[in-house]
């Protein structure tokens, strides 16, 4: 009897929370505008099935925008668009073969780890389905059998920034890793050394814990003397960098790979000098459309060539322009 | 005639035996070896500035390790801890955004539901009898799922959107994520915090019926349950001691980043199950303290940014991370050792 007496007074407390607190007159959803129905036209033709299966760990922002648009070309392509994720390079091609097992249409593959994916990717090419790899990875995709790759390439996207970093007559540059060991992250801090006239360090930082990761780059801009540019490789931990320069009273400049909202508004606010864009929602959506060109006329995209979605250096004056794209998450 | 034989209880022991006795000692001693060693080995370790990186680092571990340190002497681990704290951070984001509510709002109600989840590891467990591993693992798993399908299915994104303009905000973030200025250096809240929390955990343990309660349990909870310890409730309890923590660390990760994305957390239990055992817990139950836990997340603050500061080779960071930890640890179970064989 008293535990239904406490719960109903707990329920009454968070209700009475609600209605004596109120309401917020800035901000919150109720700002927010309402999305407009898009029309737009559809292709007739059978439907296809195309199955995605990334790299990503669980929640990554940049892999929910390659989702959308997959699914934008999917709607619009007539196609059931699966996906699957796996960070670990063994669940990874697993997932792949579940695919193959389930006969969809067409694969769509990230090669972040490569030599896991050979075996499963055989067996794709000898059940007949075609493969489009994206975003890392671009140089295994024609051996592996696939049609083409659509992405990035990451020392390039890295020698962008250092060049950039260059413009700016920056002298010390700090290349904030977080993910031990991701090939793709230590190509881009890579690119970024061999581009950049000055000296570039690297940090590895726990990327799945904020203030750790904040704390870890404040201690190094507290130990190195004269870091005067921070670049990071993905959105979020640009946020932490802000904060670290803050902590350590240090003026390095802040640049991040990806954008998206957050990296928007702190670009507009001057804490960002710029970001490098690698297109992520093109990538989603030239490969559905990639496989259903091939699958409806046999077309390829490139013409089998690497397909580059990046870099896109953007910067504060692009930012009028990306600000509606980046809150709707498309860009 | 013979001399009475007094009883062992009513012996009087020096303070120095009683120091010895204590489980954090080991800790203690690690956390002033380390503390030594960066002195040295980093230039710019003994910085005002510097120490309070580290501690900043101490305290978002310290403030989880003292909860999880409590449980692990009441013999059970909390696998869930990691991402209990992203799942409070969430909670909180979302309801105050999607009602346009005042972050206050949020703050309470992701206190109610956190708890909520803490009671539920702590009813699963109690009632199914199932190792707390197991158990604790499923719930790990199972918000993980929640943490980005529920974010997914509400923000649109894999992370929440701003709170920084709504009301409430400013004042929330002095409570949990604000500096204070102390000789020209600015010290996080969360450490004032992590000692808060400190001092009231080892007062719960040492001076409360509900401290022998949680050694009882953890020593042996047949026995306990026997001469009248009610296990349930305070197995139940320490999981929602687990969870409050998890909040203050979840509103400090909200508060101080204004949003929250969805996967992070991950593997943060095992470094907080770390800092207890550091601190003298036992993995087994009924032994360890709070101040113990506490030297531990200092000893893991210290290890983790001295290795920074002292500039070494990046790639290596990992392993000398492993090595100065097992370093540390072995020390302090050296101590123990000979703090036990002086009895």
């Amino acid at each position: 009897m008293r535990t239904r007496r406490t719960a109903a007074g707990i329920a009454a407390f968070a209700a009475a929370a609600v209605l004596v607190a109120g309401c917020s007159s800035s901000g919150g959803k109720d700002s927010e505008d309402k999305p407009e129905e898009g029309g737009g036209g559809k292709v007739s033709g059978p439907k296809l099935t195309i199955g995605m299966v990334t790299h990503s760990g669980k929640g990554d922002a940049f892999w929910d925008i390659v989702q959308k648009g997959a699914q934008a070309a999917a709607d619009k392509d007539n196609v059931e668009f699966l996906y699957a994720s796996d960070d670990q390079a063994q669940g990874q091609a697993q997932h792949v073969q579940s695919y193959i097992d389930k006969k969809v249409d067409g694969i769509i593959v990230t090669l972040a780890k490569p030599d896991a994916m050979k075996d499963v990717l055989g067996k794709a090419k000898a059940a007949g389905i075609p493969v489009i790899t994206i975003n890392s990875g671009g140089q295994f995709s024609k051996e592996y059998g696939a049609l083409n790759h659509i992405g990035q390439d990451e020392s390039v996207a890295g020698e962008a920034v250092g060049a950039e970093l260059d413009k700016g007559s920056r002298k010390k540059a700090l290349c904030v890793i977080h993910e031990q060991g991701n090939v793709s992250l230590e190509e881009r801090c890579a690119g970024v050394k061999k581009a950049f006239g000055g000296d570039t360090e690297n940090i590895n930082v726990p990327g799945t814990d904020m203030p750790q990761t904040q704390s870890q780059i404040a201690a190094k801009l507290q130990a190195t003397e004269g870091i005067d540019a921070i670049v990071t490789l993905n959105a979020g931990i640009a946020e932490a960098a802000i904060k670290a320069k803050g902590d350590a009273g240090s003026e390095a400049q802040v640049s991040t790979f990806d954008l998206n909202e957050a990296v928007t508004q702190q670009m507009k606010a001057k804490e960002i000098a710029f970001a490098v864009d690698q297109q992520p929602y093109l990538q989603g959506y030239l490969a559905v459309d990639g496989l259903w060109l091939y699958r409806n006329n046999l077309n390829v995209i490139g013409g089998g060539q690497q397909v580059l979605t990046g870099p896109a250096i953007v910067t504060e004056k692009d930012v009028a322009q990306l600000e509606k794209l980046t809150e709707n998450g498309t860009r | 005639m013979t001399t009475a034989t007094v009883d062992e209880r009513l012996l009087r022991t020096s303070l120095w035996r009683k120091l010895l006795a204590r489980p954090e000692l080991g800790a203690v001693m690690g956390a002033v070896a380390v503390f030594i060693f960066f002195s040295f080995a980093a230039d710019s370790f003994l910085r005002m500035s510097s120490l309070s990186t580290v501690l900043y680092a101490a305290s978002t571990l310290g403030i989880m390790a003292v909860p999880v340190a409590l449980l692990m002497i009441g013999g059970e681990f909390d696998l869930s801890a990691g991402v209990l704290v992203t799942s409070s951070a969430l909670a909180s984001s979302m309801i105050s955004y999607q009602l346009t509510a005042n972050v206050w709002v949020g703050v309470f109600v992701s206190l109610l539901v956190t708890l909520a989840i803490g009671i539920f590891n702590g009813f699963m467990l109690t009632r199914t009898k199932l190792p707390s591993f197991i158990v604790t693992l499923g719930t790990f798993l199972m918000l993980t799922g929640l943490n980005l399908g529920l974010t997914k299915a509400i923000s649109g994104t894999v992370q929440t959107k701003s709170i920084a303009d709504m009301e409430g905000f400013s004042s929330a973030r002095k409570v949990f994520a604000s500096e204070i200025s102390l000789g020209g250096v600015n010290f996080k809240i969360t450490i004032l915090w992590w000692l808060a929390l400190v001092a009231f955990a080892t007062w719960i343990l040492l001076r409360t019926r509900w401290g022998n309660w949680i050694f009882a349990v953890g020593g042996n909870g047949d026995a306990a349950r026997a001469v009248g310890v009610p296990v349930t409730k305070t197995r139940i309890g320490l999981y929602m001691a687990v969870a409050f923590g998890a909040w203050i660390s979840g509103q400090h990760l909200l508060f101080s980043f204004s949003r929250v994305q969805s996967g992070e957390g991950v593997g943060n239990e095992l470094i907080y199950i770390v800092a207890a055992v550091i601190g003298g817990c036992l993995i087994t139950g009924g032994y360890g303290s709070a101040i113990g836990s506490a030297f531990g997340a200092l000893i893991f603050g210290m290890v983790s940014k001295g290795i920074v500061f002292a500039e070494w080779n990046a790639d290596w960071y990992k392993f000398f991370l492993g090595a100065m930890l097992l370093l540390a640890t072995l020390l302090n179970h050296w101590v123990r050792k000979r703090a036990e064989a002086t009895k």
